[in-house]
């Protein structure tokens, strides 16, 4: 454990985080700076909960108003967890899902943080040399997560732009023939929902046909919901569906959808923007589990403390429905400026609805269309470009050239100052290459820039016409690499 | 062992075995064929059916592959076992892999002994194990993908053999258990031995208590709670602490923008620098004189059980194990072996050396390990000892590092109860004190540190490893990540630890109180006639009951526990939980009682006394 190479560290996802430890920006301090865009952190709504608590003393435990509570809450070891957090944390689900499923505060099993309790899940579901389908691109540390100490290797269910990176069953089933061909166990289908990296909801349908399959094969699924509550832009196309909703729909018949299978991982570090408070649980339809992961918690227990924190913060019912309104009406916000100005120079993003980032498309801005130019670009944004993204391909994305990017852990003005950027940057290249002199027009004009997309394309066809067939720009067909 | 390791994956036993994998006794291909005629060069088939029992042992969740004779097997191949009772029954669950493994070494050693006598018979009895189990590797890896759920669809096109009835039968009963569902759901193994009920008494009387739990006033019939090793004792001390620096909110005092972002958002998974400084100082001061700890030696998690387990992983591999004198804490059953598959081998200690670790049990338990084809990784050992108490002496430290050193093992020391001593005769010795000075190799010593004992904030949630390898540091810091602390938890630490004075009025006090409660515990058990065992430290005393026990084993021990529990309304550890050679042993713990709650526990545990000399 200590010497092997699974902690994943190695990934340029954190080669990125290093350029920004190295040298992080700071507007008047160092306005050259590296900016952090790959981590998924929502400050938005921090002011909120500051106010919460200066107005709410007594919670913190640490107060006059609180001290009374000391001497239990620091006292309390219980690996249940509090029985009034795990009330509110259910409670505090049930809103963040519309109010349309209930949920038991007896089947929730403390984890320490998403990351303790994807962990746990795992050590749950599965043996040593077992595996988990996760639909690909998915968030990089879920190899540590679900693997490292588990020692459950992952089988990544590829899905390309296509489809909008949706899954689907073919996919799915592809997938699950080959892993038990080659002699893996598969034991379980692990969905991040919303998904990060992509900010996408899985529709009803989808959702369900998954629950079907996994119900099917009898394997497990486990819902990551933990963005549950940032979705911000709730149409009747892209709203949120919770696997809760599923099975509720479905659990009377055996053979759509079995609940001892279903288990959903929830935290609050999305949602509440709360990452530091450790605060992740397991909920599991699955009496053993939950008797399993009970077991586990000492493992992973957060500080009663917060727990006693969290429960009064989330109690509080007036201060949830109008954190979970503000939070959605900001994220929505953040979200449709960094699009607006990334879509003014020619630059696309999946369309979402979720998440604290996008998904962004420069697939025409790759010298080559491989992981090589795509990592060789991604250089470029982090050294000179002085952006921390983070490259699909570490997301185990099969598509080159496309990029997550974080816009929910700053301020408005460092996310200008990181647009500006990316525009000077998409301006000179563009001169570089035409060798012309570009002028930026207006925003609100978009057919002049999709002129100069084309005309991208016709440079880089034309260079590529010496590049072995490999490379080719075309996107490549899922099967190909299924097959690798 | 790599080559091995593969191997053994390529074996996995399939959780819920398809019906094809039972085909495997009516393959097409060749190599079957060629299997079928060496079997008939065999001129013993008995011997052919014993070495077929070592090789299943690989296979331990297909009995199917034992159950047909091979006479069966290789007059009719065309014969297929799907028609017959034995290998179409639902598997049975898969017996432990030890247990597997057992018999088959049973096996193997006749079958040597044959073949040893006569070379002749290798040809005839191994190559046919050989070959049956590459066939077996082929076809699991050439195993034609499951056929759509529709019971019209033709045979698998890609089987060539004459049995192709056969394997559109077995397709058509998958499809039916596909649709019943009627396979039950599974989880990992490791998860159902976690799940299944916990039959320590240690932790069957945590429950009782947590059921039934005494209050002077609320429900004084109630369960008392020796089991727990809390420490009440101090509160007052900190609870003032708290009220004289109190902070306006959690935001901290330094302005209300020491912030939230410094708390709310991610921070360093294996504790904030300032913490660990605060810790550092917190631990020389525990340990006592002229020891110092270094704050980029140490990592923080939540809690000693995550640190323990941590530890663990980054020492040793699943099937390694960890020397352990007894008897020691409980719950390390549950904290180092649920997850990390490592074993702890007991080295019994006994009541004529007060339950010290001596090197001859240490060596003579690490040969017998040794002897088992245990790989040996470690020392374990918690000093002051939970639940004896007693302390390790510098010399036996020293010889402890020798032999690690000698046998190029690590050594774990667990020093959570440091703070909490009460004996003037023992100095405590941290063993980071003796390799100071010394020439040891310092990579192999690792220190696991809390502050749930000696600062007796549990629900914080705060462990420490403290080591001097550096991969064992990098490697713990990656693994915080699935257990560290609350951000605002810590920044109350960081200004609690921090203020010198209270921490050293704190600790003077502790150990001050403690030793008063011992006094005063260990007094009143005194007069019951029950003994205790010489202890400087820890939040317990550990009590020779033996004479109130009826038989002198395990049995007679757990009646009395059981009395205790459940007629004295006390709950005590018994020693078989702490796996305790000796019968007749409890701890007690006493620091989460009230002074005046004293005469009470002694007036019920000699009640419970009385009933066993009168023989009820």
């Amino acid at each position: 454990m200590a010497t092997n190479e699974r902690h994943g560290e190695n990934s340029p996802y954190f080669d990125g985080w290093k350029a920004y430890d190295a040298y992080p920006f700071h507007p008047t301090d160092r306005p050259d700076g590296v900016i952090q865009m790959g981590l998924a952190e929502n400050q938005l709504c921090v002011d909120l909960i500051r106010d919460w608590i200066e107005k709410n003393p007594q919670a913190s435990i640490c107060t006059p108003e609180g001290l009374h509570m000391f001497k239990d809450v620091a006292l309390f070891q219980d690996y249940h967890g509090l029985p009034r957090f795990r009330q509110a944390v259910a409670k505090f689900m049930e809103r963040g899902r519309g109010n349309k499923v209930r949920f038991d505060p007896e089947r929730i099993v403390m984890g320490g943080g998403a990351t303790g309790a994807n962990e746990l899940i795992t050590f749950c579901l599965a043996d040593e040399g077992d595996a988990f389908l996760v639909p690909s691109p998915y968030y990089p540390a879920f190899d540590r997560d679900l693997g490292w100490r588990t020692k459950v290797q992952i089988i990544p269910v590829h899905c390309n732009s296509s489809t909008n990176f949706q899954i689907t069953r073919p996919a799915l089933e592809t997938a699950y023939d080959q892993a038990t061909r080659t002699g893996s166990t598969v034991k379980g289908l692990v969905i991040a929902n919303p998904s990060n990296p992509l900010g996408t909801c899985l529709d009803r349908t989808t959702l369900e046909s998954l629950v079907a399959f996994a119900t099917e094969k009898r394997i497990h699924l486990v819902a990551d919901e933990i963005y549950a509550a940032t979705v911000f832009h709730p149409t009747t196309s892209t709203q949120f569906v919770s696997v809760a909703e599923v099975v509720r729909d479905n659990a009377a018949d055996p053979a759509r959808c079995d609940p001892d299978l279903i288990h959903i991982v929830y935290s609050l570090s999305k949602d509440m923007g709360l990452p530091g408070l450790r605060a992740g649980v397991v909920y599991s339809y699955n009496d053993a589990v939950v008797r399993c992961g009970r077991r586990m918690s000492s493992f992973g227990l957060v500080s009663s403390q917060t727990q006693h924190l969290l429960a009064a913060m989330l109690s509080d019912e007036d201060f949830v429905g109008r954190f979970l309104l503000e939070s959605s009406r900001r994220l929505g916000e953040r979200h449709g400026r960094f699009v607006t100005g990334l879509d003014r120079v020619g630059i696309r993003c999946l369309e979402s609805c979720a998440g604290l980032f996008v998904w962004m498309d420069l697939r025409h801005l790759l010298k080559e269309a491989s992981y090589e130019g795509e990592l060789a670009l991604w250089r470029v944004i982090v050294n000179e470009v002085k952006l921390n993204v983070s490259p699909g391909v570490s997301f185990h994305c099969v598509e080159p050239g496309w990029f997550r990017v974080c816009f929910a852990n700053m301020d408005e003005g460092t996310m200008e100052v990181a647009l500006q950027r990316i525009r000077a940057f998409i301006q000179g290249k563009a001169a570089a290459e035409n060798n012309v002199v570009v002028v930026m027009k207006p925003p609100g004009k978009k057919r002049w820039q999709k002129d100069l997309r084309l005309s991208f394309k016709t440079v880089r066809r034309s260079e590529e016409g010496h590049v072995s067939s490999p490379h080719s720009p075309m996107p490549r067909s899922p099967l190909l690499w299924a097959r690798n | 062992t790599g080559s091995l390791q593969n191997f053994l994956n390529h074996q996995k036993p399939n959780p819920r075995p398809q019906p094809q994998s039972r085909n495997l006794f009516f393959p097409s291909h060749p190599l079957y064929f060629q299997r079928t005629a060496t079997l008939s060069l065999t001129p013993f088939p008995l011997l052919f059916s014993s070495s077929t029992l070592t090789l299943s042992t690989y296979f331990p969740l297909t009995p199917s592959l034992r159950s047909p004779s091979p006479q069966r097997v290789s007059r009719d191949p065309r014969r297929g076992p799907m028609t017959e009772s034995p290998s179409s029954e639902p598997e049975p669950p898969s017996p432990k892999p030890r247990a597997a493994a057992g018999n088959g070494m049973r096996l193997v050693v006749p079958l040597q002994g044959v073949v040893q006598g006569r070379g002749g018979l290798i040809l005839g009895s191994l190559i046919p194990c050989a070959l049956f189990y590459f066939l077996q590797l082929y076809l699991k890896r050439h195993r034609s993908p499951k056929p759509p759920a529709s019971s019209s669809n033709p045979p698998s096109p890609s089987s060539s053999s004459p049995n192709l009835g056969d394997l559109a039968r077995t397709s058509s009963r998958s499809n039916l258990l596909g649709r019943g569902s009627i396979v039950p759901v599974r989880l990992s193994s490791r998860g159902m031995a976690i799940a299944k009920p916990n039959d320590s008494p240690y932790y069957v009387g945590l429950d009782k208590v947590a059921g039934d739990p005494f209050h002077r006033v609320d429900n004084p019939e109630g369960i008392i709670q020796l089991g727990l090793s809390e420490n009440t004792l101090c509160f007052d001390l900190i609870e003032r602490w708290m009220k004289e620096n109190l902070m306006d909110s959690l935001m901290g005092g330094d302005g209300a923008e020491l912030s939230i972002n410094g708390m709310a958002t991610y921070q360093p998974f294996d504790g904030l620098m300032e913490l660990k400084v605060a810790m550092a100082d917190f631990m020389s001061r525990v340990m006592g004189k002229g020891v110092s700890f270094d704050p980029s030696q140490m990592v923080l998690m939540a809690g000693a059980t995550p640190a323990i387990e941590i530890l663990t992983f980054c020492l040793a591999d699943h099937g390694n194990a960890f020397l352990i004198p007894t008897p020691y804490y409980p719950g390390f059953d549950r904290d180092i072996k649920f997850r990390t598959g490592v074993e702890l081998i007991p080295v019994h200690c006994r009541s004529t050396d007060n339950f010290m670790l001596t090197v001859t049990a240490l060596d003579q338990a690490y040969n017998q390990a040794r002897k088992r084809g245990l790989k040996v990784r470690g020392i374990l050992f918690s000093n002051p000892s939970n639940p004896v108490g007693n302390i390790l002496s510098r010399e036996t430290l020293y010889e402890l590092l020798d032999f690690a050193q000698e046998k190029n093992i690590h050594i774990i020391s667990d020093e959570i109860f440091a703070g909490s001593l009460y004996g003037t005769a023992e100095e405590f010795v941290s063993v980071a004190e003796i390799i100071e000075g010394e020439e040891f190799d310092k990579s192999r010593v690792h220190i696991i540190y809390g502050l749930s004992k000696d600062l007796s904030l549990p629900g914080f949630r705060v462990g420490v490893v403290y080591s001097y390898n550096e991969n064992v540091l990098a490697a713990a810091k990656r693994l915080t990540r699935f257990s560290s602390i609350s951000a605002p938890t810590q920044r109350l630490l960081i200004s609690m630890l921090s203020d010198a004075k209270f921490i050293e009025e704190y600790i003077e006090t502790n150990r001050k109180r403690i030793r008063r409660m011992y006094d005063l515990f260990v007094g009143g058990l005194d007069q019951l006639g029950i003994r205790c065992a010489k202890s400087s430290g820890g939040l317990y005393c550990w009590a020779d009951m033996s004479i109130l026990i009826a038989l002198y084993s395990e049995k007679g021990e757990l009646e009395l526990w059981d009395k205790l529990l459940n007629v004295g309304k006390v709950n005590v550890t018994p020693g078989s939980a702490c796996h305790c050679i000796e019968p007749g042993w409890f701890r007690c713990c006493f620091t989460a009682l009230a002074e005046e709650d004293v005469p009470l526990v002694m007036e019920r545990i000699g009640k419970v006394a009385e009933m066993c000399k009168s023989g009820h």
